[in-house]
């Protein structure tokens, strides 16, 4: 077991883990942060997404050693009172059904619009290929994602 | 003011956008251990020994066998065949043997790996012709579950006066639901307090019928609750039972409360599928090109246990004639045995693998009447007053052939087929565009609904809400929100004011189960009817006039609570007059209402790699009045993504059995990139017996993808193609065949 230390949604917080635990693990079990969620444990789905130091990475394929001293955003972290406007977006177009794959996909276009300003569809279609949901067939997140605005 | 029709918000959106909404394994209780499950990796066979290898301390060990079982060891569904745990025959590779658990899920892991089971090996069968030829009797007398016969006209002497025939042979594949989040329960069991389950399911009362003889134990003393829930498409339906049995199981034996989930791998190898199958089909035309004859002889794969396999070979029976009339209709099907876990409900349950023969069908038949697929689908197209093959007279208004022209017009079909032509005759790429014409039938099969007898209540609660009760399940769909919107329309009421309540076993009542297109059209029925029931009652006490204002009609609620007591309405489903079926002939009313649909899909297949991708794909249908629309809009466009990935990706690969691609590495489910935009238009006829006017839509939309993209790539490159998955290895084999 190793000390590790993390900020999470800004704030700072140690744990004790194993350090090649998986960050999903310390994230959900050890923070007991349950948004992030597993949904096929290879880095496939994408549902495990969260943002290590502005990274996009998907947290089931991270040792937490890896993610010591850095700071990460899991969906918890995304608004405080009021949702922020991707989330009122995914809202408002449909963008959630099932719900599952939704943090991630969240945090995947939050990851997105940070990196460029004017996103195309085809720029979302390729940024979110990592994320995999089965309810919506994506056009409905993906509109989610244009119409959520120039800020998150 | 109504709320129907209308793009309400979706009602738990915000828990989910938050990530605070509770999954299963989102939950924990103090004390919680961990489940597991050891399974036989012999398809079939005798059970001889299980043998706990050295490697951990067993005596750490909760173990459950089926000696250990208090009641009846069957998982209660329709047959009583399939055990909990296997007590001595094995019939399939991922039989459940044995039950372990530990509050440390590493050991656990560990241990189940140190667990060999001795099992003396039965010939197994893999396949339809197998089991149809007994290779091996695995299954009751004759390897068949169940069969069907459908007989209108005279099918033999309607041949002999065809002008031309057509015959062909098609294949569907399975394929995996794939939730993202894989299935998981929790369980308290002892004998004092009875069996509580929580779960991620679409059906608390088939998990509750299920546990009920499992333990022995009268109904109040069994408890399911859903929890959130991250997708079904019928992969949660029948399964859960199952799991939660062995969570339940292990938590009657440990005493404490047992979480089972299913990793991915996990949760792939060993849940239900969609069912393969094998159709063939004859069909004779007249010389203005009617159908004048149709023979089809459906098979379906049900795996090892009969579960659900009559009634989706039911509902694919019914489907397979299609939205068109023809006299002379000969319809043989049967849902046979082999050693592969059980296949399951998927969405569309059976009928999209018929459908997929005969809309496939009739682009070869086209092709032999040297006419344009379309014109001939559209000069046989069913009219209100004439009879489907299963004897049904279409009495409602039947909007189709408009259904047909829109999906032709948006998709300039007509027009693509000549340039695609021109485009076609050089170069690697070669363009594509076809359609499908079909209908699917919502609610329960004949006379199930009325079997069911569902139950629906509205009730006033403490906190001055009308909570809705059912057991109908919230899994992604929007039961909730078309609940909500159903009952403040009912009421005259605001969205704010409905509650919609978590399936409880214990709190609601039983309205069936969140399957077969039924939750909007027949529970919405009935909860609109619970909140009448409602609002009559607070008349009769004259608390409420006929015409009232919100306000009044909330004091009024509370007045009654105050003066009188609990204010319930309940409603029970009754079959609408027009709905009569014999299920001795298997003849009548199959379904009270019918959505009608036009697919398109427009496709590029690259030469080079084989790959083919759909560029384009619009729906159109009728479905009754449209409740949500950007609900309903996410319905079709997620199912017709579903449907990409059964025509084109997802490929499930069997060695003696068991699944072998059981991960989303190797199973390729469509990405973002594999996806177009799909273009839907709704158009609406109110049906009078649905709720809100709406007809089912969950499943429509993966009955026509599949076909539509096979006849855009058959146009494009001249092929007949009969089998799906369409994957680029088999596009490739066909081709090279087919050119020396």
């Amino acid at each position: 077991m190793k000390k590790i230390t993390l900020t999470v949604n800004g704030k700072k917080i140690s744990v004790q883990a194993h350090p090649f635990a998986r960050l999903l693990d310390v994230i959900r079990e050890g923070l007991e942060l349950t948004g992030t969620k597993e949904g096929c444990g290879e880095g496939e789905c994408g549902a495990c997404s969260v943002l290590l130091d502005g990274e996009l990475v998907n947290s089931c394929l991270v040792p937490v050693l890896q993610a010591n001293g850095k700071a990460i955003l899991t969906v918890e972290g995304l608004s405080k009172k009021s949702l922020c406007p991707l989330q009122k977006s995914f809202m408002k177009c449909g963008g959630a059904q099932c719900g599952i794959c939704t943090p991630g996909m969240l945090i995947a276009s939050q990851a997105l619009k940070k990196k460029k300003k004017r996103l195309s569809p085809k720029d979302i279609r390729e940024g979110l290929a990592g994320n995999l949901c089965r309810c919506t067939g994506y056009s409905q997140i993906i509109e989610s994602i244009q119409k959520s605005g120039g800020r998150t | 003011m109504s709320w129907v029709g209308k793009s309400a918000l979706r009602k738990e959106g915000e828990k989910k956008l938050r990530g605070i909404a509770k999954y299963i394994d989102d939950i924990s209780f103090e004390g919680m251990i961990y489940g597991t499950t050891v399974r036989s990796s012999t398809p079939r066979g005798i059970l001889k020994k299980i043998e706990f290898l050295p490697g951990v301390n067993w005596d750490e060990f909760i173990k459950v066998t089926a000696q250990d079982i208090p009641g009846h060891n069957y998982v209660a569904l329709i047959e009583k065949d399939q055990p909990f745990l296997a007590q001595e025959k094995i019939n399939h590779p991922e039989e459940p043997v044995l039950l372990l658990a530990h509050a440390n899920k590493h050991l656990l892991e560990k241990a189940r790996k140190l667990v060999k089971l001795h099992v003396e090996p039965l010939p197994p069968v893999f396949n339809i012709e197998d089991s149809l030829s007994q290779k091996a009797l695995v299954w009751g007398k004759n390897n068949i579950f169940k069969s069907y016969s459908i007989d209108r006209g005279d099918v033999e002497t309607a041949f002999k006066k065809a002008f031309v025939i057509v015959e062909g042979t098609y294949e569907t594949g399975a394929q995996e639901q794939l939730y993202i989040e894989p299935n998981g329960v929790l369980a308290i069991a002892n004998p004092q307090e009875g069996v509580t389950v929580w779960g991620s399911m679409q059906c608390p009362y088939y998990v509750h019928k299920a546990l009920l003889p499992l333990f022995d134990l009268p109904p109040d003393k069994v408890r399911v609750v859903q929890a959130e829930t991250g997708g079904g498409f019928g992969g949660k339906e029948e399964y859960p039972s199952v799991i939660c049995g062995h969570a339940a199981l292990l938590a009657w034996k440990s005493g404490r409360p047992v979480k089972i989930i299913y990793d991915r791998m996990e949760d792939m190898v060993a849940t239900t599928k969609r069912h393969p199958s094998k159709t063939k089909i004859k069909i004779g035309f007249d010389k203005s090109n009617k159908l004048i004859a149709m023979d089809i002889d459906f098979s379906i794969d049900g795996g090892a246990y009969a579960t659900l396999s009559s009634v989706v070979l039911s509902r694919g029976t019914l489907h397979a004639s299609g939205p068109y009339f023809c006299p002379n209709i000969k319809i043989r099907s049967r849902a046979v045995a082999t050693n592969c876990p059980p296949h399951g409900a998927f969405r569309g349950f059976g009928a999209p693998q018929s459908i997929f023969a005969l809309e496939k069908h009739l682009d070869l038949c086209a092709k032999k009447l040297n006419l344009d697929p379309a014109i001939l689908r559209k000069s046989n197209l069913i009219k209100t007053g004439e009879t489907l093959g299963c004897g049904q007279v279409i009495k409602e208004k039947v909007r189709i052939s408009e259904v047909v022209e829109r999906a032709l017009q948006l998709s300039s079909y007509h027009k693509k087929r000549k340039l695609f032509l021109k485009h076609n005759s050089k170069g690697p790429l070669k363009k594509g565009i076809g359609l499908s014409v079909f209908m699917h039938g919502a609610g329960f099969t004949g006379s199930g609904e009325t079997f069911l007898a569902s139950i629906a209540a509205i009730r006033a609660n403490e906190a001055g809400k009308l909570e809705v009760l059912t057991s109908n399940t919230e899994i992604g769909q929007g039961t909730n929100t078309i609940f909500s919107q159903m009952t403040a329309d009912a009421l005259k009421l605001d969205l704010k004011d409905i509650e919609v309540v978590q399936p409880d076993t214990s709190k609601v009542p039983n309205s069936g189960p969140t399957v077969a297109s039924r939750t909007c059209m027949v529970v919405g029925k009935l909860v609109e009817q619970a909140a009448q029931d409602l609002k009559q009652k607070l008349i009769s006490a004259q608390l409420l006039k006929e015409k009232y204002t919100r306000s009044e009609f909330l004091v009024a609620c509370k007045r009654y609570r105050k003066e009188i007591g609990e204010l319930k309405g309940i409603s029970q489903y009754k079959a609408p007059p027009h709905v009569v079926w014999d299920e001795q002939k298997y003849q009548g009313d199959a379904y009270g209402a019918y959505a009608w649909a036009a697919y398109v899909a427009e496709t590029t297949t690259d030469l080079r790699t084989f790959e083919t991708v759909v560029d384009n794909f619009w729906a159109v249908q009728e479905v009754g009045k449209v409740i949500n629309p950007t609900l309903a809009r996410g319905q079709i466009i997620g199912g017709v993504a579903q449907g990409i990935g059964y025509a084109l990706y997802e490929d499930v690969v069997w060695h003696e059995g068991k699944m072998v691609n059981n991960k989303m590495s190797n199973y390729i489910m469509p990405t973002t990139l594999d996806t177009p935009d799909i273009d839907v238009l709704f158009l609406e006829l109110p049906y009078a017996f649905g709720g809100g006017g709406s007809k089912g839509i969950g499943e429509l939309p993966l009955d026509g993808p599949a076909p539509a993209i096979l006849n855009a790539m058959d146009f494009a490159l001249d092929l007949e193609l009969t089998q799906i998955p369409t994957t680029p290895e088999r596009l490739m084999e066909k081709i090279e065949r087919k050119t020396p």
